[in-house]
């Protein structure tokens, strides 16, 4: 909400640290760029035993952070008030299957087959991992550390071909810190930085492993609204010639045809070619009423293209027309203030009015902590369904709030099927918590991804552990650990 | 600006750091009957102090509190579970309250005759929450760069800027910090850009046509200064100084010097020019104004709090302290307070080291804590912010009862501003700055069903007509929305 501030002063408060990520130059794009072996490599299925020469001493120190082998597993989890994530009701007593990694079946009255470890979840709850629903978890270890962030990349000259794949670290304090939480699953996107476009976002675990890429080029992103127009030189108009001028070089690029006055490079034309062909979903990031109206209408010009909306403060005032034309919408839960003009009629209740009125609607991390606070899922998520004991509000049943931190985001980028709930056939990624999950004091027991389960520690609950008594024992604070 | 800046040069004169110390010692006394916010006019003063203080006639509030409570009746909220923010709590409670002070919290009875009855069952009754840091109406939304008004970003030394001169009273963000979060008062600081940042200010939480008309009475005025890496980073990628922390310190110590003689001389009855930078300084070495202090690290508060002791003054509180947990013994030797978050980290190289134990771990070394916001977002949840911190605390084996944790979000912040005598919590005759809450108030699913300040009712979750909305929000969509 403080682009605008920031990007003229450099420090407003300490809040600033949302936007250091945006004032940063384009060092880390070299490296996202210049090792096509490691694209090639984050992309394969889990292997972590291969190729540890290639990995170097990289390997070697996630190795040590791993307390799991990194297999697939097979576990039944029993007892457990099992939440399935697609919006249906809690289940009292019911099993969870994770058989190779992939949940085979999940309720009650499972038949466990022979042989499989149990856990024992009674007086727990067993849900899916959570989903940071958009977020930029992994391209940052530190905000304002530049080299540390992938965020953006305010020097490059490409922008639609920008792949955020290879960038995602899972050595950097977040992906620890989100795993510990009880997030096992983020949908990642890079930032616009110079241009409209701000390359292909990824779908990623949280687990201690070497391979947090679960779906590369998941889906392209495209900023919209007060942010897009300044990127496209100065107003909406100027971004909705830029957005057309962009399609239609990129059919173009679909026949062949690159020009030399063209203003796409070749591979950011490329790189639109499945977004054109609508094979490709368009995350489009718009605030306001009047700009959402813009979009919904730009879909009818376009009907191939296949977008998801990301943001939509405003949405609740055109509630129906979105739900209309079945776009996913992936907002933020919790904006309540006109921090900008497109954000004036903000309000909490916004999803939930925009569920009532039948938009497919699910809760993201849009420019809201989104490095490093994907747990927040919950807590906004608790906070929907505080907004149906407040007279006037509207806010999400349990159920349905729960799905939006789950299922929803994953079926909003087209990947339901594989991830976020526990019916069959999805990935292994549960967790039993002890108590209601989107309750302040419930934390996560145990966390499992693709069947894996997790080491639950990060440097955070080291160093709380060094300082659980401030004072200094026989030898300084550096020898206890 | 020019004035002032022949001023600073004619008092540039060195004095020893031992000669500031016996000053300050020798005119303590004096001075202590000299609050900042004290009432008296310029005239009284000058014949209160005569010829030994000064032949300025100060007048110290210059911009004084307009803020009148609004009309309250006397009432009483049955059978409710009540923290008293000083860690007491009473089950199935009746708290009696009118002409804006707190009577009492009966446990006998219901509401007596001539009380309007608030029936709270199934609810909690706290004192209303304190945000010891908030940038609301320096800061505002929508945050347009015609809005930024928080930073005299223009010199590493900026103590001559009061906050209060910043705040725009409209801000849309007081009545979600109200409505949403159950503040009843808040201290707005300047940014962090600089050393010293300028004076603070507390308000009440009530919409007013000026920023006077929501200044809390007689709170005493905070001075904004900031360790670390945001002074040296906005001065150093200018080339100038400080551009490194042992230059934040050079600079902070030259200024201290500075400001040990201009009180030296104000106090010796010298004729000088007043100099709004020293003048500030100079409240903070006579304890008239407390010293708010942005410093994350715990290597860096070490250093702050040798430096206070150099100068003879004290800090408060440190503010966002990540690192408090490292050094919370020293802090609570010290009896400086830390305003903490519950769980931000990693934004900046100095927040890589944040824990989410660090509220209960300052706490449970006896140390004190405060939960704040620093956010116009998360001022609005600062009591799920202590509930995860209290949750934290909890897993780590620590025994704090919730009506202790309460503290953390008034009778402590309340006390660090030095206002504790008057709200932060529900002892007879303190302001009936109260929030009733419509289920336990540590949980995600509890929201404010009414607050009042001083007795008013100010928000009404029940009722649209007590939903303040700014003139920003009015004509405009959205308007007088739930929010």
């Amino acid at each position: 909400m403080r682009a605008l501030l920031n990007s003229i002063l450099p420090i407003s408060l300490e809040m600033g640290r949302r936007t250091a990520a945006r004032r940063r130059g384009g060092g880390g794009a070299d490296a996202t760029v210049s090792c096509p072996s490691t694209i090639r490599r984050l992309r394969v299925e889990r292997s972590p035993s291969q190729s540890h020469a290639r990995w170097g001493g990289w390997v070697a120190v996630v190795a040590l952070l791993t307390a799991t082998p990194a297999l697939a597993q097979s576990v039944a989890i029993t007892g457990g008030k099992v939440v399935i994530g697609d919006g249906t009701a809690p289940i009292e007593g019911g099993t969870v299957v994770i058989v190779n990694g992939r949940v085979t079946a999940a309720g009650r009255g499972v038949a466990i087959p022979a042989g499989l470890p149990r856990v024992d979840a009674a007086g727990k709850w067993v849900t899916p991992g959570i989903v940071a629903g958009f977020s930029r978890l992994g391209l940052a270890g530190v905000d304002a550390v530049d080299p540390s962030n992938d965020t953006s990349a305010a020097n490059s000259p490409f922008n639609a071909a920008i792949d955020v794949a290879p960038a995602v670290n899972p050595d950097i304090q977040p992906i620890a810190i989100s795993r510990v939480a009880g997030v096992t699953r983020a949908i990642v996107s890079p930032s616009a930085s110079n241009a409209i476009f701000g390359g292909m976002g990824a779908a990623i675990d949280t687990g201690a492993d070497a391979n947090p890429v679960s779906t590369a080029r998941l889906f392209q992103f495209v900023q919209f609204g007060e942010g897009g127009a300044r990127r496209a030189g100065g107003s909406r108009p100027a971004l909705y010639a830029m957005f057309r001028n962009a399609l239609t070089e990129a059919r173009e690029a679909v026949a062949g045809v690159y020009r030399d006055n063209a203003m796409l490079r070749r591979v950011d034309a490329q790189a639109l070619i499945p977004v054109v062909n609508g094979t490709m979903r368009l995350a489009i990031h718009v605030e306001g009423a009047t700009d959402i109206r813009a979009v919904l209408a730009l879909k009818r010009e376009f009907p191939a293209l296949n977008i998801v909306l990301v943001g939509a403060t405003e949405g609740w005032r055109v509630a129906n027309e979105i739900a209309a034309s079945g776009i996913p919408v992936i907002a933020s839960a919790m904006k309540d203030l006109p921090a900008s003009f497109e954000q004036i009629a903000s309000t909490q209740s916004n999803i939930g009015r925009m569920k009532a009125a039948g938009v497919k609607v699910s809760i993201g991390m849009v420019d809201d902590d989104d490095t490093r606070q994907a747990q927040y899922a919950m807590q906004y998520a608790g906070n929907m369904v505080a907004l149906t004991r407040v007279p006037g509000a509207s806010g999400l049943t349990w159920d349905q709030a729960f799905a939006a931190i789950t299922s929803g985001p994953a079926e909003a980028m087209g990947i339901g099927g594989d991830i976020g709930s526990l019916r069959a056939g999805r990935r292994g990624d549960v967790v039993i918590w002890d108590g209601d999950p989107l309750e302040l004091a419930t934390s996560a027991e145990k966390v499992w991804i693709d069947g894996v389960q997790q080491p639950l520690s990060s440097r955070q609950t080291r160093l709380r552990q060094r300082y659980a008594k401030p004072e200094e024992g026989a030898l300084p604070k550096a020898y206890e650990r | 600006m020019k004035r002032l800046w022949v001023a600073v040069a004619t008092l540039a004169l060195i004095t020893t750091p031992g000669a500031a110390k016996r000053d300050r010692d020798r005119d303590e006394p004096e001075e202590k009957s000299e609050k900042a916010g004290d009432k008296d006019t310029s005239d009284e003063k000058s014949e209160k102090s005569g010829s030994k203080a000064s032949k300025l006639a100060l007048n110290k509030d210059p911009y004084p509190s307009t803020y009148k409570a609004f009309p309250g009746r006397p009432t009483a909220v049955t059978n409710v579970t009540v923290f008293d923010g000083e860690g007491g709590k009473f089950e199935r409670a009746t708290v009696l309250f009118r002409d804006g002070k707190v009577e009492k919290i009966d446990t006998g009875g219901g509401a007596p005759d001539g009380y309007d009855k608030v029936d709270g069952t199934g609810k909690w009754l706290t004192p209303g929450i304190i945000d010891i840091h908030s940038h609301l109406g320096n800061y505002p939304t929508p945050g347009v760069d015609a809005h930024s008004d928080g930073n005299e970003a223009t010199g590493p030394v900026r103590s001559e800027v009061w906050a209060e001169h910043s705040v725009w009273p409209q801000d849309p963000g007081f009545s979600r910090a109200l409505a949403n979060g159950g503040v009843t008062a808040l201290q707005i600081l300047p940014g962090s850009a600089n050393l010293f940042g300028g004076r603070s200010v507390t308000l009440k939480n009530v919409y007013a046509r000026t920023a006077q008309g929501m200044k809390f009475p007689g709170a005493p005025y905070g001075l904004k200064m900031a360790c670390g890496e945001n002074p040296k980073r906005v001065y150093g990628s200018r080339n100038q100084m400080p551009a490194t922390r042992m230059g934040n310190m050079a600079v902070n110590r030259q200024t201290w010097i500075r400001a040990a003689d201009y009180k030296r001389k104000i106090d010796k009855g010298d004729t000088v020019l007043r100099d709004l930078q020293l003048e500030t300084l100079a409240g903070v070495l006579a304890g008239e104004i407390s010293v708010q202090n942005h410093c994350y690290r715990a290597d860096e508060m070490a250093v702050v709090i040798d430096m206070a002791k150099e100068f003879g003054y004290k800090v408060s509180t440190f503010h966002h302290a990540v690192e408090s947990y490292k050094i919370a013994d020293l802090l609570k030797a010290e009896g400086i307070c830390s305003a903490m978050w519950a769980d931000w980290y990693g934004f900046k190289m100095e927040s890589y080291d944040a824990v989410e134990e660090n509220i209960a771990l300052v706490h449970n070394a006896g140390a004190c804590a405060i939960v704040h916001s620093d956010d116009a977002n998360g001022i609005q949840r600062l009591n799920q912010e202590a509930a995860k911190a209290l949750a934290a605390g909890r897993r780590m084996g620590f025994i704090v009862p919730d009506e202790v944790a309460w503290t953390w979000l008034s009778h402590n912040p309340a006390k660090a501003l030095g206002i504790g005598d008057r709200t932060g919590s529900l002892k007879p005759g303190k302001m009936a700055d109260i929030v009733l809450w419509n289920g336990y108030p540590f949980s995600v699913y509890t929201r404010p069903d009414k607050v009042w300040v001083d007795g008013a009712l100010m928000f009404d979750a029940q009722d649209r007509t007590r939903r303040p909305v700014s003139d920003f929000e009015l004509g405009q969509p959205g308007e007088g929305d739930v929010k």
